[in-house]
């Protein structure tokens, strides 16, 4: 740093001190949410060392700090990627062609906790949740209804299913086969991402070793036959959550990718081809300048374990593309109103971030699922960001600000620690089933909430700002409770009306390859759904020859 | 006479995998003295009351956040009746709507605390709640 700058510094800072001894500052210390400690100020010295070519570089190119294409959002927006489906296939149908019909570029199915974790509707471990958190899927006769009068070779489709995500592919696969779109032309993405289920979402349903053999069947089957399919969304979001922080959510979910490349590389799979289809998907909460740093981050990282971790050289498998979903935890019930605001500044730190898609929460959600008019607030806020603010006309906007370029240097630090101890336990299954991450995310999620009731945190609305007040008024959506019946109808028909021996040799075929490692599943249970076996009755035949998972319980 | 210790379970019924609320609300339970037995996820009624009875505790709290909260309060309280246990005192919270709570309040349930709640309310809560329980034996 030259003379004049080192002199004017000195005098800032000489002022700053005579202005302390009048007004003491807000705090002691600054940091931001997860606790990075903030300087007051931030000047050219932070970049001192950094190598601009190494650490940041050029859109499009390695190490993707700036974005992982060349023009980014002057080429086109994000993908407006609203999550959605409640009740049974008629009524989520409906709301997605609403959602196209307002200018929505990619469906995202919400599936009801049933489905999730492989229970047909008539099953007594679904009784109450049918239809509740997402739409109930029972067989492919659901599905065709889903994308009825919806083309497949025309939208892109976003699918949160996680333990029986081959089933719910295979029956993706199907519905195409039925409109005449072969399955390598369908696009779209499963979540498909078990590991974070184990830590933070808990929609597991077999132990961690044959789910990993799902998983990877998968990623060798789509890469030959459904080669625009994304085979997994490595997920930080519900790490984030659960109470994570924002280092914590990049470290823990690039250590579940790291063990996703493992566990395909040692079923001798190349991560130059499979490297490709891999997706991330992360959270954006409050604190501006620390999210907009984080998606750089994880982004700069993610290409750095690639290449010199892996050594893949291709560089569209060492991109880190990601979705965003704003953050539902941080939507307060109190004067639900200010979540447009929360839901706003979120989504804006996202595309400052460069996400590939993004689904706005709408403000209602810490009530209820969405209602319509809520939804259509939460499409509009990202078609304002892009169409309005002006944010999207140039790549990378905020690279270069010293705080930023400081943010993501001090995450990219933090998560790369995490990730070291992690390595040194054994890698990520050890991690987890030591109760490592779970414990680790449960004190930060303690320590937020404790200090949001000592007021170190202010929540508007919630700790200060109070005001006296009643949702009952609010138009909440409530689901049909009506829907398990229908479903369990529908589900005696089709018993009664499709070919069971068919079913049967297709689930004793499934049966038989599951206990064979070498086998993949993928053929044999787009088979059974064909044959219009039942997600329950596939699911059932697998966990009878892999078990189910047991919750490790971390307090 | 020594004041016996708080014994509470808090349950996370059904299939909904979020624990966040559940196990904070265990800690702070744990940290302000009381005896907490948390039940991990997915959990039948009949396996949350078969905790509760085993474990001979004064209360239940449950967290639900899929919407399912009226078909489980209503059975466990039934169940809780049923075995003989109808004197247990349920609280919740979740993701619950201001006009689902009179209908769980009627059927039995001492008190839902919806997002936001700081968790020393629900610790002073119980504590008074059981208090009276005692009290009244």
């Amino acid at each position: 740093m030259n003379k004049e700058y080192m002199e004017a510094k000195a005098r800032y800072e000489s002022g700053v001190a005579k202005s302390l001894q009048k007004h003491k500052e807000r705090k002691e210390v600054f940091a931001t949410g997860g606790g990075i400690p903030l300087e007051r100020l931030y000047g050219p010295e932070v970049c001192g060392d950094s190598d601009y070519m190494r650490e940041i570089g050029f859109p499009g190119e390695y190490p993707f700090t700036r974005g992982v294409q060349s023009t980014m959002y002057r080429g086109r927006f994000w993908t407006m990627r609203q999550y959605a489906g409640f009740a049974s296939a008629e009524e989520s149908n409906e709301r997605y062609r609403y959602l196209l019909a307002s200018g929505t570029t990619g469906l995202s199915v919400a599936f009801d906790l049933p489905t999730q974790i492989g229970f047909d509707s008539d099953d007594p471990m679904a009784q109450g949740e049918c239809g509740k958190v997402g739409v109930a899927i029972d067989s492919l006769k659901d599905m065709e209804i889903l994308f009825d009068q919806i083309p497949l070779d025309k939208v892109s489709t976003s699918m949160t299913i996680n333990a029986p995500a081959s089933v719910l592919l295979a029956m993706y696969i199907c519905v195409g086969e039925k409109q005449g779109v072969p399955m390598s032309d369908l696009s779209g993405t499963i979540q498909n991402d078990i590991l974070k289920e184990y830590i933070a979402r808990g929609t597991y349903i077999f132990p961690p070793k044959p789910s990993m053999r799902l998983i990877t069947d998968i990623f060798e089957f789509c890469s030959r036959h459904v080669p625009k399919w994304n085979t997994i969304s490595i997920s930080g979001y519900h790490i984030r959550e659960a109470g994570s922080t924002a280092a914590q959510e990049v470290a823990f979910t690039l250590a579940d990718g790291i063990a996703y490349v493992e566990a395909a590389r040692s079923k001798g799979l190349d991560p130059n081809v499979f490297g490709e289809r891999l997706s991330f998907f992360f959270n954006a909460h409050n604190d501006f300048l620390e999210e907009v740093a984080k998606f750089r981050a994880a982004r700069r990282m993610w290409a750095k374990l690639m290449k010199e971790r892996f050594g893949v050289t291709n560089p569209k498998a060492q991109m880190l593309r990601f979705h965003t979903q704003t953050g539902g935890s941080t939507l307060t019930a109190q004067q639900p109103e200010n979540n447009i605001v929360r839901v706003t500044m979120q989504a804006l730190a996202s595309v400052l971030g460069g996400t590939q898609s993004l689904h706005t929460n709408s403000m209602d959600e810490a009530l209820a699922l969405p209602s319509e008019k809520s939804v259509m607030i939460a499409l509009r806020t990202q078609q304002i960001i892009a169409n309005e603010s002006g944010v999207t006309n140039t790549v990378d906007p905020l690279a270069g600000s010293y705080a930023i370029e400081s943010l993501t240097d001090e995450i990219e630090k933090k998560a790369f620690e995490y990730i070291q101890q992690i390595d040194e336990m054994g890698g990520m299954l050890v991690a987890i089933e030591k109760g490592y991450v779970q414990k680790h995310i449960q004190d930060s999620a303690y320590e937020y909430q404790r200090s949001v009731e000592s007021k170190q945190a202010v929540v508007v609305g919630v700790n200060q700002y109070k005001i006296e007040e009643s949702n009952k008024d609010m138009k909440l959506l409530s689901v049909d409770a009506s829907v398990g019946e229908r479903q369990i109808k529908k589900l005696a028909d089709l018993r009664r009306s499709r070919d069971n021996i068919a079913v049967n040799n297709a689930l004793d075929a499934i049966q038989a390859a599951a206990a064979d490692e070498s086998r993949n599943l993928m053929p044999l249970i787009i088979d059974a759904v064909r044959a219009y076996a039942t997600e329950g009755e596939i699911c059932g035949v697998l966990r009878r020859v892999f078990g189910e998972y047991t919750e490790n319980i971390v307090l | 006479m020594n004041e016996r210790k708080i014994r509470v379970v808090v349950a996370k019924p059904g299939l909904d995998g979020h624990d966040r609320g559940a196990k904070i609300i265990a800690r702070a339970l744990r940290d302000a003295g009381s005896e907490v037995i948390y039940t991990g996820l997915r959990q039948t009624p009949e396996q949350i009351v078969d905790t509760v009875i085993q474990e001979d505790a004064d209360a239940v709290g449950i967290s639900i956040l899929s919407g399912a909260h009226t078909f489980y309060f209503n059975r466990i309280i039934e169940l809780l009746r049923e075995r003989g246990a109808g004197d247990v005192i349920i609280f919740g919270g979740g993701v619950i709507p201001d006009s689902d709570i009179p209908a769980l309040l009627e059927a039995g349930a001492g008190a839902i605390f919806g997002p936001g709640t700081p968790t020393s309310v629900c610790v002073k809560w119980l504590e008074e709640a059981v208090a009276k329980k005692r009290a009244e034996e």
